[in-house]
């Protein structure tokens, strides 16, 4: 295999690529509770993620655990969450997405397959981005696998689920329990939530002012958050090829170099050498612009669709309501039952009122938690990107200075 | 320039004076030793070959089918061979190809490198026939005026060519007679007269004793050199393609993120967001023109070069072409003699004289070919080194052209983010 089992410690991500942890903010914040992913092992491509917490609180049983996870556990945790009742009215942190190595995967085929027909230089190039392709991959998820944690974490409610507790104390492996959960609930809920949502938010007639605004302000956003991350994909995609041809470019400018022994080689080693140093720079512009502009999309989509989740669970209950008036009535004219249709309303109404309320406090600090990680992802985008301009201005100035010289 | 060197350039040099400065060119003298034979001030010599500068404008004329583009090619220079200082003429591709149909009768069996010219592509004009407006059309015919520009640029900047009357004749003449058998000089045309000349060489069944090891190791480097620039060539094309897709996807994305700011209820993150496209859109514009500085200051340059470095190896098999001659010649001048012996032992008189009149003529040959050959040898040297002091050259002033416009792009890019920095933190 191509790739040994590879202990990821976060000090060598911090080394390899610029450490980005602000998707999210106004995490880890309370010093009773504080999760990190230190490293995580990857056995080709399962990852086993270290769950490390710090806690002050009693309802833990030590102060500090080191668990293994699997990203199969994240969603087994995501799913207990979302199943519970109790947490109708919450906007749900998003599960993390499955690790994706598509990329590096479909690279590295290409590299044991024209290994034969390369030199050692461009194989070793083609193994360089190859390795820096898996990285960032890996960074990313291990990101994304702890900004989950760290929403629970920071939560009042969520906080103190007992499964999530379970989950960061644990120290056996979870696979049974997962494997119950699933009997039990099947992700009935889940699926029905994903394919109707759209038509019953839509459908509901609302007099509540706000929920009206969030509604139309939820669908059209979401669809418009999704296409800008898809594009914004793509452009990184882009991106990236280009600097891979620089990387190409440089080799082969080389190879030109090594059969010459004049004034001509020096031009084109001098050329060669702008442009391996150009593909690191505009590498570094595009996975920056991916990690603080992409992700950010990718993450406020998963958002968004969790705050759709969330008006859905209330056009349910309040359709729920609508259903129970209707049935007292009816239990009125045929004078049978009242007693029961009328307890069942106001249980509909108690619950239509609490996710009312509880909704209206989550999707408004949504609001604002957005806002804050836009702006801080945009500056820091930005100010990475006038960093990365300017080092290749100032690379540019010296080889062209060096060039006119000669 | 000094006020005696301004003056003394706007003064004709005397006939004779310049027969003899011409005549000491064309025996291989370079400008310094000959302004040094003939004590005269480098620069006022510098003035006499100075190549002439070209540039090519456009005009389609005709409709549909029938259209041709015509260039219209000016000079400026301060030779005396021409009938004025600045002149503009017509012409069309065709025109150029039989340029250099004639250049290369005349001159590659001296081991002259003549520059080749940019090739036919039939659908690529056929689409700017039909009055296509789109920017592939726009592109190739810029493309195209700009390969023949550098052609002739080429064509003028070698010290021999730019004495043959056919070039003169080219840039000065009001009307040409249209060139009619250009079809053998089209790419594939140019290509396969090429590969007679290999061809020819790969039958030769003795190996060539090569005295001079210089030969043998310079045609090993151009071979190489070649196939490199070949490879460089496709990266550079992969580059060019990725970045125009990038520039694609840019303003793909730069809509997208126009239209989530719209839909972005809180007004100071709307404003950033579309602030955010508009930069996008900016870059695109950028990605686009460097693009386009990646075609043609990068690439067009090593697709040249591969064309160029086709006619150095053509000049190599000049040179074993005469180098075959010579050695046949000497066959024959062998068999001939063989016949002389045969005779005199077979004791035939009346027939001996012929043979010995044969034996003369071939030995005039064998000296003659002998001669050719040294002569074309030394043309081929001298021509590969001054190739290889352009090549250098060129690419060192193009590699400079293409890294300043890297840097502008990149210092572009700088102005736009930090003009957006501000509006970002605007957000609140």
């Amino acid at each position: 295999s191509f790739f040994p089992p590879k202990l990821f410690k976060r000090q060598t991500l911090c080394d390899m690529i610029p450490l980005v942890h602000s998707v999210s903010v106004d995490l880890n914040n309370d010093a009773s509770l504080v999760i990190d992913i230190p490293d995580a092992l990857c056995e080709r491509d399962k990852v086993k993620f270290t769950v490390h917490t710090k806690t002050t609180l009693s309802s833990f049983q030590k102060p500090e655990y080191s668990v293994q996870r699997q990203h199969e556990d994240f969603i087994w945790l995501h799913d207990t969450i979302v199943e519970t009742e109790e947490y109708a009215g919450l906007i749900i942190p998003p599960a993390p997405p499955k690790p994706d190595f598509e990329g590096p995967r479909e690279k590295m085929h290409k590299l044991g397959e024209g290994e034969s027909s390369m030199t050692k230089e461009e194989y070793a190039k083609m193994k360089q981005e190859l390795e820096a392709e898996y990285l960032a991959v890996f960074k990313k998820t291990v990101q994304v696998h702890e900004v989950f944690l760290q929403r629970l974490s920071s939560h009042p409610m969520f906080r103190k689920d007992r499964n999530f507790q379970i989950f960061l104390e644990y120290d056996q492996d979870l696979t049974v329990r997962r494997k119950n959960a699933k009997e039990m609930f099947g992700g009935f809920f889940k699926n029905m939530v994903k394919s109707a949502d759209e038509v019953l938010i839509s459908g509901v007639k609302e007099v509540d002012e706000f929920f009206e605004q969030e509604k139309n302000f939820l669908l059209d956003y979401s669809s418009k958050i999704k296409d800008a991350t898809a594009k914004a994909e793509k452009m990184t995609r882009s991106h990236k090829n280009v600097a891979d041809d620089y990387n190409h470019i440089s080799g082969a400018l080389n190879n030109i170099a090594a059969d010459n022994n004049t004034a001509f080689k020096k031009h084109l080693e001098k050329c060669a050498e702008v442009f391996e140093k150009l593909r690191k720079v505009e590498d570094r512009m595009a996975s920056d612009q991916e990690l603080k502009l992409t992700e950010l999309l990718r993450y406020y989509t998963r958002d968004i669709q969790a705050a759709k989740d969330l008006l859905y669970r209330r056009a349910r209950a309040l359709a729920d309501y609508e259903n129970s008036n209707k049935a007292l009535d009816k239990a009125r004219l045929k004078g049978k039952d009242v007693a029961q249709a009328e307890e069942n309303q106001k249980q509909c109404l108690q619950k239509f009122d609490k996710l009312s309320e509880s909704g209206k406090k989550e999707l408004t600090s949504f609001k604002a938690r957005r806002v804050v990680a836009f702006r801080k992802n945009l500056i820091e985008m930005t100010e990475l990107e006038i960093k990365h301009a300017k080092n290749s201005v100032s690379l540019l100035q010296g080889s062209i200075e060096v060039l006119k010289s000669n | 320039m000094s006020e005696q060197m301004r003056i003394m350039r706007s003064k004709e040099l005397p006939e004779e004076l310049r027969d003899r400065i011409v005549a000491r060119h064309r025996s291989g003298q370079g400008y310094k030793k000959i302004s040094q034979h003939m004590c005269f001030m480098i620069w006022f010599c510098f003035g006499l070959f100075c190549s002439c500068e070209l540039i090519l404008f456009l005009l389609l004329t005709g409709d549909g089918m029938n259209a041709y583009m015509a260039y219209k090619v000016s000079t400026q220079t301060s030779l005396t061979m021409f009938h004025s200082k600045t002149f503009t003429v017509r012409r069309r591709f065709s025109d150029f190809l039989g340029l250099y149909e004639k250049l290369s009768e005349k001159h590659l069996q001296n081991g002259y490198i003549v520059p080749p010219p940019p090739e036919k592509s039939i659908l690529g004009m056929t689409k700017v026939k039909v009055g296509k407006e789109d920017p592939s059309s726009a592109e190739f015919v810029e493309r195209r005026r700009a390969a023949l520009e550098r052609y002739l640029q080429r064509v003028v900047s070698h010290p021999s060519l730019l004495q043959d009357p056919d070039v003169r004749e080219f840039l000065e003449k009001e009307e040409l007679p249209r060139a009619v058998s250009t079809q053998a000089l089209s790419g594939a045309g140019f290509l396969k007269m090429l590969n007679k000349a290999t061809d020819a060489v790969s039958k030769m069944t003795i190996k060539m004793n090569e005295q001079d090891v210089w030969f043998d190791e310079k045609i090993q480097d151009v071979e190489n050199e070649e196939q490199h620039m070949r490879k460089l060539h496709v990266m550079v094309e992969s580059l060019v393609n990725h970045r125009k897709e990038l520039s694609g996807n840019t303003a793909v994305f730069a809509k997208s993120v126009a239209m989530l700011g719209s839909s972005e209820d809180n007004t100071a993150l709307s404003r950033a967001l579309s602030q955010l496209a508009e930069v996008e859109d900016r870059i695109e514009q950028l990605h686009q023109e460097q693009a386009a500085n990646d075609f043609f200051t990068f690439s067009e340059l090593l697709a040249d070069y591969i064309r160029l470095l086709g006619a150095v190896k053509g000049c190599f098999d000049q040179r074993m072409k005469a180098w075959q001659r010579w050695q046949d010649a000497e066959n024959m001048l062998q068999k001939k003699r063989e016949v002389e012996a045969k005779l005199l032992w077979a004791n035939k008189p009346d027939k001996l004289q012929q043979a010995k009149d044969e034996i003369a003529e071939w030995e005039a040959k064998v000296t003659q070919y002998e001669r050719e050959f040294e002569r074309i040898s030394a043309t081929v040297r001298k021509e590969v080194i001054r190739f290889d002091k352009e090549k250098a050259r060129d690419f060192k002033r193009q590699i400079i052209k293409y890294l300043e416009s890297l840097l502008n792009s990149q210092q572009q890019l700088i102005k736009y983010w930090e003009a957006f920095l501000p509006e970002a933190k605007a957000i609140a």
